[in-house]
Order: C-alpha cells, then sequence, then structure tokens
C-alpha cells in the first residue's frame, strides 16, 4: 500500500508561526475573562502593600534617599516587585498546573503548534500582563504625590521587557521541577535575594562593592533604575547598556524555556 | 492500491528499560475504522503520542498523512484530530469558549470558525450546552465535547486513545452512534481500545497489541475465525475440574484458555465429544485477544 499523496498540497508550516502564537494567546485571553479579577488582585494588591509599608514607613524615618521623597523612590522601585510577581511566580505555577494537572498543553501540541511557539506565546502573554500590573504601584503613588511625567508611558514597555525575561525563567523553572515543592528552593534561594537586591527599597550604594556587582547582574536591579530614570526623567547613556542586559536576559531565558519544556512535554 | 493515513515500520520507544512500543507495523489505508486493541500498558497510547509527534521513536519510520515524524509532524497534525484519553479541557470556559480556542489553534479562517463552532455543537448534541462551563458537564458530555474538539477543523484523520474509557453504557453507545457516523462519513479513524466489543463494531481492522507489538491483525470476524475457529465450549467447574479438562483439550490438539471461573475450549467445530463438557456459544474476539496475548479484558 501507498502512504497517501494527497496532502502534499498543504502548505510547508514554519517555526513561530504568528497563527501558532495567536492560538495559545486567544485561550489565554479567553482564559483570562474567567480569572482576571483574582490575578489582578494578587499581582496589583502585594506590591502596593509594599509602596505603602515601606514609602510611609521608611519615609516617616528618612527625608530623602538618594535625593528622592522616600514614597517616590519606593514607588518606582515597587514597579519591578509588581512586574516580578506578576510575571514569574504565575508563569512558574501556570506552566506546572497546565502540564502535570490539567494536562493542557498536551491538547495544544496535538494541534499544529510546537514547543517554542507555546513557550513563546505562553511568555508573551505573560510579559504583558506584567507590563500592565507593574504600573499599578505606581499610578498608586500618583495619587500620594508622584509628579505625573510623560516618561511614564515608557514603564509599561520596561516592564514588558523585564516580564518577558521573568516569564520565561518562570516557564523554565518550571520546566526543570519535578514537583511543584521545588519551587520553594527557587522563591526562597533565587527570587528572594533578587528582589532584595533590587534596590527598590533602598539604594544599592551603601552595600560592600562586591555586592554592588552582584547586584548589577541582578535584571530586576536593571528594571529599577531604567523605570527610575523614565519616571524622572534622568536618562543616561549607560541606560541603553541596562536595557540591553534585560534584552539578553529575556532571550537567555527564552531559549532555555524551550529547552526545559521541550523535554518536559516530548519524550 | 489503497493510500495510506497512517504507516508505522519498525517502531521502537524506550523509556529506560522500558520498551513500550517494540518493533511496531501499522498500516492505516485512508477511509477507514483500524481499531488498536489490547491491555493496559500494552503501548497503544505511546503509540498515539508517536503519531503526533509528542514522543520521539527511537527506531523505525512512521508517516502519517504524507508527512514524515517527527520532522514533519506539524503538518500531519494540522490535518489530523486528537480525542486523548485523558479530559484535558478547559474547565472554567463554557462548551463554546472550549470550541472556539480550538478553532484558532487549528488556524481556521475568520469567517469560517462560527459555522464549524456549530457544526461540532450538533454533531456533539450540545447545542443546548454551548454557554455552559465544562465543569458543569457530565462526565459523557465532557468526552463527546472532546470528540467534537478534535473534528472541529474537519480533520482527515483522527486518532481516538480510549474514547469511551471509563463511562457507563449507556454513554458508550451514544459515543459509539458518533464514531460509527465518522466512520460513514469517510474519516479515517485509529482508535484505541481495551473495549472488546467496542473494537468488534467499530473497526473495520483490529491490530492486537501485545508488551508493545502487534500480534495480530486482521478484520474481527477473519481474527476470529483464524484464532478461535467457529465455536467455543465453555466449560465451568472446581479449580481441579478445570486443569483436568484444559489437559485433555491440550491432548486433543486443541487450544484453550481461562476465563476466572471458567476454561475456553477454543475451535470445537463439528468436535461433538466435547458438547457434554460445557456450553456451546460462537467464538468472538475476546477468545483471540486473551489467547493471544495472555490477559483478560475489562
Amino acid at each position: 500500500m501507498s502512504v497517501t499523496p494527497a496532502v502534499a498540497r498543504q502548505r510547508q508550516l514554519h517555526r513561530l508561526e504568528r497563527s501558532a502564537l495567536t492560538g495559545v494567546l486567544v485561550r489565554e485571553i479567553v482564559n483570562f475573562s474567567s480569572y482576571w479579577r483574582s490575578a489582578t488582585f494578587s499581582s496589583t494588591v502585594e506590591p502596593t502593600i509594599y509602596l505603602l509599608a515601606f514609602g510611609f514607613g521608611f519615609g516617616a524615618l528618612v527625608n530623602n534617599i538618594n535625593g528622592l521623597d522616600p514614597v517616590q523612590f519606593v514607588a518606582t522601585g515597587t514597579v519591578a516587585t509588581a512586574v516580578l510577581f506578576s510575571a514569574a511566580f504565575p508563569a512558574m505555577f501556570g506552566t506546572f498546573v497546565k502540564y502535570q494537572f490539567q494536562r493542557t498543553y498536551d491538547a495544544i501540541l496535538a494541534a499544529p503548534v510546537d514547543t517554542e511557539e507555546l513557550v513563546s506565546a505562553e511568555a508573551l502573554w505573560v510579559a504583558t500582563r506584567a507590563g500592565v500590573y507593574g504600573c499599578v504601584p505606581m499610578v498608586v503613588a500618583i495619587f500620594f504625590g508622584l509628579d505625573p511625567s510623560w516618561g511614564m508611558l515608557a514603564v509599561p514597555l520596561i516592564g514588558w521587557l523585564s516580564g518577558f525575561g521573568w516569564a520565561c525563567f518562570g516557564i523554565m523553572t518550571a520546566g526543570f521541577a519535578k514537583s511543584i515543592e521545588n519551587f520553594n528552593y527557587i522563591v526562597s534561594a533565587v527570587l528572594t535575594p533578587l528582589f532584595l537586591l533590587a534596590g527598590s527599597f533602598f539604594p544599592l550604594s551603601n552595600f560592600p562593592t562586591w555586592l554592588q556587582v552582584v547586584a548589577n547582574l541582578n535584571p530586576l536591579h536593571q528594571t529599577v533604575e531604567l523605570v527610575r530614570a523614565a519616571v524622572f526623567g534622568t536618562w543616561e547613556w549607560n541606560d541603553i547598556a541596562r536595557a540591553g542586559m534585560l534584552v539578553v536576559f529575556g532571550l537567555v531565558m527564552w531559549r532555555i524555556a524551550i529547552y526545559a519544556m521541550t523535554r518536559k512535554l516530548i519524550d | 492500491m489503497p493510500e495510506l493515513a497512517i504507516s508505522l515500520r519498525g517502531a521502537v520507544k524506550r523509556y529506560g528499560e522500558i520498551t513500550a512500543v517494540d518493533h511496531f507495523d501499522l498500516e492505516v489505508p485512508m477511509g477507514t475504522c483500524v481499531g488498536l486493541l489490547g491491555p493496559n500498558g500494552a503501548g497503544k497510547s505511546t503509540t498515539m503520542r508517536l503519531l503526533t509527534g509528542q514522543s520521539i521513536a527511537d527506531e523505525g519510520e512512521i508517516v502519517v498523512l504524507g508527512f514524515t515524524m517527527p520532522d514533519q509532524s506539524k503538518m500531519a497534525r494540522a490535518l489530523s484530530g486528537v480525542t486523548p484519553q485523558l479530559d484535558n479541557l478547559d474547565v472554567t470556559l463554557t462548551v463554546e469558549q472550549n470550541l472556539l480556542v480550538f478553532t484558532h489553534l487549528y488556524r481556521i479562517p475568520r469567517n469560517e470558525r462560527k459555522d464549524a463552532i456549530e457544526r461540532a455543537l450538533v454533531m456533539a448534541k450540545l447545542v443546548d450546552r454551548r454557554d455552559t462551563r465544562v465543569d458543569k458537564l457530565s462526565g459523557g458530555m465532557r468526552r463527546r465535547l472532546l470528540i467534537a474538539r478534535s473534528l472541529v477543523h474537519r480533520p482527515r484523520l483522527v486518532l481516538l486513545d480510549e474514547p469511551t474509557v471509563g463511562l457507563d453504557p449507556q454513554v458508550r453507545q451514544e459515543l459509539w452512534a458518533l464514531i460509527d457516523a465518522l466512520r460513514t462519513e469517510g474519516t479515517t479513524i485509529l482508535m484505541s481500545t481495551h473495549y472488546i466489543e467496542e473494537a468488534q463494531r467499530l473497526a473495520d481492522t483490529v491490530t492486537i497489541m501485545s508488551h508493545g507489538s502487534a500480534v495480530a491483525v486482521g478484520p474481527p470476524p477473519e481474527l476470529v475465525l483464524e484464532h478461535a475457529g467457529h465455536e467455543v465450549i465453555e466449560v465451568y467447574g472446581p479449580p481441579a475440574r478445570l486443569a483436568e479438562v484444559e489437559g485433555e483439550a491440550g491432548a486433543a490438539g486443541l487450544r484453550t484458555r481461562r476465563t476466572g471461573t471458567s476454561v475456553s475450549i477454543l475451535g470445537v467445530d463439528g468436535a461433538n465429544g466435547w458438547s457434554e463438557q460445557g456450553e456451546r456459544r460462537p467464538a468472538n474476539l475476546e477468545d483471540v485477544f486473551v489467547l493471544l496475548t495472555g490477559e483478560e479484558i475489562a
């Protein structure tokens, strides 16, 4: 018997096709309509509490931090926290639940979608949410005296860029994790130190030199610095390097996330 | 020469020490329904994953709808539909939203999506439930939705992995009617199952799998005739008596199989001497299955 040649007419499908990315994104958007309230709540309330606690708590103890009002300093720093919370955590847990418990990825991969497209679309979606949610502390801070500026319009973009890297980090973590309990190691040993070494709540200039060097390798710190530069209009040439670092972070995490998920989903 | 929708030649898939699929050959001609029959762990689901590119064969050649796996699996998947063994619907979405998502994933053009969803709803008899969340549906409805989801893009080939597992008999009958309608329309179907009756009723050809490879291939009536003859005598009794019957049948050159509380003596066509030993009945596919795999079936 011969293998049917009739389907040779079917056009060739390639890598990273827009229709495949759209398909996965549509699934996320339709699903989001059923849980947007809880997602929005968790992604915005926690950073806002940090803003209020650190901004007003520390603000009562010090007059200024690096020449900025404490609320303004913390508000701009908390944008990075909100990006981290709304990108890395949903990506970690969401990815794990979707492949391990809901088997959603088995269903998607039975359609003409490959792992590269699946991971890319998931990361794009999470990054988009992070870009939006990241702005919440900044918007709240406006009500507490942060002056609006045109530069603030760049903050969603910075949040998106950073969020893409953190989303891929979360997906990668889920791809390598053997159980959901493994996330405890990542949260305690990786995310918490990076979160505290970002310069969100206090300047890094008082840290020992070696720790400042380490902090400068932290993508979250670069996010904080870029957000402050955008909001206060204090752009410098090295901000290009900071943005470049976020791009490299995103690209590296993206490829590793694809590798990890391919290993997990295709046996 | 009939065209093949699926061709597996010498497919091998290993997981460490375990060989899940072991030099397995399978041919599914276009427009036919082929049943992949085997006990749990025979390699049916792994075979299904090989056909969707979700598992990569260690050896062998796999061609689906003219596309070589796994390199061209994306194009094969665009023309295939898969109903998985385990429910992976989005439970917080409605029936219609679940179908909508898959019209996008299967790249159905915008102006055809509505019709595709309507067609799938009608086929699955879920028109009245279109706005119901999936977690409010019964098991049978969810299974129908899973099948409808795999058909929303009018695939040329449908892979049904244990389509009725865990469902009550009434729902199973409904799904059989649905699958039979697909077969009548000319859709090519590969259906894995461990329900004998399902394979016997729906499949044009059956491949019996055991330990990862095919132990028998053919239309159900021919398989029955070849391996179990026309008639079987079922002998009931205490274990000692059953052992004795097995010995006597073996000495007479007849094959037997144990079925829990009885022994079936196969191929007794015209052998009147055995009639008083037990009840005579027509041979069936279950006789063949147990004979060839050595395992009882659900």
